[in-house]
């Protein structure tokens, strides 16, 4: 048994966890329309091996990964390409992006796919190949495409592998749910991950608001024997315990430097559902085209988990769980504490989208208008990256970008705890959102005008040193002429020639060197 | 279909400031209490005239500064500015001091620097510091305790507030007044033969005190502030009391139980120094800041020549505290590599 250890801050909001009856999951079934965003990850999006009016069987890829950090687009069941074009996609700008939308025959065909015999006998590089093909991106957090994440193993000695099941936000649970009904499967594509990455031991973190969870979790690994180090962690709820910094804290008492990765302490944190997919990849050979999805909040009359396909419209989903919007109705994606507001249900789940939340306005009130900062000190308590946030609010209100620096703005995690507790309710997160981007602006900006200074600096160098040089022949041509009149009558005028042509020529080449 | 676009996080805790300065404010209850029972309605009636005072300035400020005045007065926060100066001031005294000292701390202490949460010294003590240097007659002179001497009535009391004439309250030097101008007597000898020494520090005073801890408690409890602070001032008070007391000569300073109880003591530190806004922010901060107010306090009482000195501690540390902020900034995550 591991200690755990102790975070700073965290907050306790109501959970709200019930409403969605963990354990439970219901099947979404097909939409009339699949709508497959071609970058739904950081990092760069994937390329269309499809055109439209082309036929495709489930499992069929659609587009290629470009490059390291992008990952792959499968079909979520058979149908027809009808487009390819600009789509509303979830992000917190709301913005557009490539989409391709399918529309499904209802045949729901599937192309034939075959896993890894023994993926012990292969090579760690192989695997990733194959988790890079299934296009697996994780699936909590910030979508990092996984092959990515695995070639940390070229870079770091990794011998920790942490399954995050922490699930700490309000109202989700999607992995809660999973942990109760694949925890075989969880732990099978744990140990997969474990041998790709050379890693001797896996923790397993649960909050200890999931007993079920919990439970199904220490079955599953007990029932595997003795392979090593492997452990069920259960410890305190307290948002944020999964955030990856904090929750590796809490299982191993490390801390990952600031601006550094997990694997620098020599870490890999995946989520339940990435070690899900990898298994299914690596012993199926089938790409990820289907998640669980949260669906809750009290303006649904069904509030549940679904499997559903990936590309599924959010409206189609409302409409199966019995969504009846009220006045000033909010759609969230993701929960409560760092997910964004939906313009419209218009738009597809895609890998990171683990819960859909309406809540009714009576549930989630708008904040009132803050009020002033009364220098309390509780958003400081509840920091779980032990930053100042008030001190961080007046600079960012400066715009004090050296102050902001100084108070380690980048460590923030943008977990909103501070924001919940602050009784002036002022939106603190947005204010380093905004001063983050700033900054980074601000950075970008100073580069750009680096290089054209330095560029500006050369290119007056070589002006000047031209000029010089034009000087220099000046005289000597100058000089020459003196010379040549005073022993005008003594020297050869062919040698004279001679010697002029030679000069002539060592400028040119002089000036070669230069251009 | 629209939906409202709101920023993350989408809920809120519990708590807002208006409550938080409600509670502060219920929380001063039992303190006003004892003051009321040992020395009669006049504290309670400053508070209230002080109130009123107060909500006219913070009005006409805010209707001046073109802000929605109403939005502004809901957060309480001038009502507890005025309560606590209101406490701090003298029972009976006139009503142009407390129209003097609440102007004094909405705008000198507040408004100047730009509002509610920019001002770097405690509104309060800034008001009854101004009063202390203008007016130091009418600041040191308090109504004597029930049981040494009548508590004035209502009606008494509503004289001296508004007569013009001074009101002669039967007044008397204060425990802390003897005990710094005490040559000839040991402590002991002290107590048993100055009338205004009770229990444990001065008549009246220490109930006066032990309510305010009362108060203080239940805000620690109700999670308002954080024990930082006030253990702190305690604390080092407590400890400059031990080294100074002498053996109870005549020399001594007084024990830390009759500095704890006496004067702005607990009132002080569960009310005043946990003002947020001009104290330090972090903990280890919070801890530095009041230990100093706990010595300054002490050194100030048992060689000054004032009433009492938590005002005067109060509004040095407030000085001093950007400073102790540049050091005890709390190590951000990541920066303190425990496991190296
Ligand atoms: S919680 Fe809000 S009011 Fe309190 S210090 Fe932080 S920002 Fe200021
Ligand atoms: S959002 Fe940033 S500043 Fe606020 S509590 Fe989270 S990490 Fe701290």
């Amino acid at each position: 048994m591991r200690t755990v250890y102790a975070i700073h801050g965290g907050i306790h909001p109501p959970e709200e966890k019930h409403l969605s009856h963990p354990g439970k999951v219901l099947d979404a079934g097909l939409p009339s329309e699949l709508i497959l965003p071609l970058s739904q990850h950081i990092g760069a999006p994937a390329e269309p091996i499809v055109n439209v009016g082309d036929k495709v069987k489930g499992g069929q890829l659609l587009a290629e990964s470009q490059g390291a950090v992008s990952a792959a687009v499968h079909a979520p069941t058979s149908g027809t390409v009808m487009a390819i074009g600009m789509r509303s996609v979830p992000h917190p700008s709301g913005l557009e992006n490539t989409c391709i939308s399918l529309v499904p025959d209802g045949a729901d065909e599937w192309i034939t796919t075959r896993g890894v015999e023994d993926y012990r006998a292969e090579s760690p590089q192989t695997l990733i190949q194959h988790v890079h093909d299934a296009g697996i991106s994780g699936l909590g957090g910030a979508g990092f495409p996984t092959a990515t994440k695995l070639l940390a193993r070229d870079r770091c000695a990794i011998d920790t592998l942490i399954i995050n099941g922490t699930e700490c936000e309000p109202y989700i649970t999607a992995d809660d749910t999973l942990m109760q009904v694949a925890a075989d499967q969880i732990v099978a594509g744990a140990e997969i991950i474990a041998h790709i990455l050379g890693a001797s031991v896996i923790l397993y973190g649960v909050e200890d608001n999931k007993p079920d969870a919990l439970k199904a979790m220490q079955a599953a690994v007990a029932a595997q024997g003795d392979v090593g180090d492997r452990e069920v962690m259960s410890f305190p709820t307290k948002y944020p315990s999964g955030g990856e910094k904090q929750l590796i804290e809490i299982l191993t008492g490390k801390q990952v430097p600031s601006g550094g990765l997990p694997a620098d302490v020599g870490i890999v944190c995946q989520n339940p559902g990435t070690a899900v997919a990898v298994r299914d990849a690596i012993i199926d050979g089938k790409p990820l085209t289907e998640r669980l999805v949260t669906l809750t909040g009290r303006a649904l009359g069904k509030p549940c988990n679904y499997r559903v396909r990936l590309g599924t419209p959010i409206s189609h989903l409302l409409a199966l769980s019995e969504f009846t919007p009220g006045s000033q109705q909010r759609l969230i994606h993701g929960g409560p504490m760092m997910g964004f507001a939906l313009e419209t249900g218009a738009v597809p789940v895609i890998k990171t989208t683990n819960c859909v939340l309406a809540p009714t306005h009576e549930e989630l009130p708008a904040p009132p208008p803050a009020q002033a900062c009364i220098r309390c000190g509780l958003c400081a308590e509840a920091c779980p990256a032990s930053l100042l946030p008030q001190q961080l609010y007046w600079y960012a209100k400066a715009r004090d970008q050296e102050q902001l620096e100084k108070h380690n703005l980048f460590d923030c995690i943008e977990c909103g705890a501070c924001s919940w507790v602050c009784p002036s309710t002022i939106p603190l997160v947005q204010y380093y959102r905004a001063a983050k981007s700033t900054i980074v602006e601000a950075r970008q900006d100073k580069q750009r005008a680096e290089r054209s200074q330095a560029r500006f600096e050369a290119r007056q160098e070589r002006v000047e040193r031209e000029a010089k040089e034009r000087e220099a022949k000046r005289a000597a041509r100058k000089l020459a002429a003196q010379k040549k009149a005073e022993s005008a009558d003594a020297e050869d005028p062919v040698q004279a020639a001679i010697a002029r042509a030679k000069a002539r020529k060592e400028s040119v080449v002089k000036s070669e060197d230069v251009g | 279909m629209g939906f409202l676009r709101i920023t993350s996080p989408h809920g809120h805790g519990p708590l807002s400031t208006s409550k938080v300065m409600q509670t502060v404010l219920l929380a001063t209850l039992p303190g006003v209490i004892a003051m009321t029972w040992f020395f009669g309605p006049g504290t309670l009636l400053n508070i209230l005239f002080g109130g009123i005072v107060a909500l006219g300035l913070e009005y006409c400020v805010m209707a001046v500064r073109k802000r929605d005045p109403l939005f502004y007065l809901r957060d309480f926060s001038v009502l507890v500015t005025s309560t606590l100066l209101c406490i701090a001031l003298p029972p009976y005294a006139p009503w142009w001091l407390i129209v003097v000292g609440v102007a004094s701390a909405v705008l000198l202490g507040k408004h100047v620097f730009g509002g509610l949460g920019y001002n770097p010294f405690n509104p309060a003590m800034v008001g009854y510091v101004v009063l202390l240097i203008s007016f130091p007659l009418q600041m040191s002179t308090w109504a004597s305790p029930r049981g040494l001497a009548d508590v004035p009535g209502i009606s008494d009391a509503l004289t001296a507030l508004f007569a013009n004439s001074q009101y002669d309250a039967v007044t008397m030097a204060t425990p802390l007044d003897l005990m710094r101008q005490n040559t000839g007597l040991l402590v002991e000898d002290l107590y048993r033969q100055k009338a205004q020494f009770g229990q444990f520090a001065g008549v009246g005073w220490e109930w006066v005190n032990i309510g305010f801890l009362a108060g203080g408690l239940w805000l620690l409890y109700q999670r308002v502030f954080t024990w930082h602070a006030p253990v702190a001032m305690l604390a080092a008070m407590g400890l400059c009391a031990a080294a100074g007391f002498d053996g109870g000569s005549s020399e001594s300073g007084g024990s830390a139980l009759f500095h704890w109880l006496s004067g702005a003591t607990m009132f002080g530190a569960f009310f005043i120094i946990t003002d947020p806004v001009s104290s330090a922010v972090s903990n280890r901060g919070r801890i530095i800041f009041g230990a100093l107010i706990g010595i300054l306090t002490y050194i100030i009482r048992v060689t000054g020549n004032y009433p009492d000195a938590v005002a005067f501690a109060v509004l040095i540390l407030n000085f001093a505290a950007p400073l102790i902020d540049q050091y005890t900034q709390p190590a951000t995550y990541g920066h303190n590599r425990r496991d190296e």
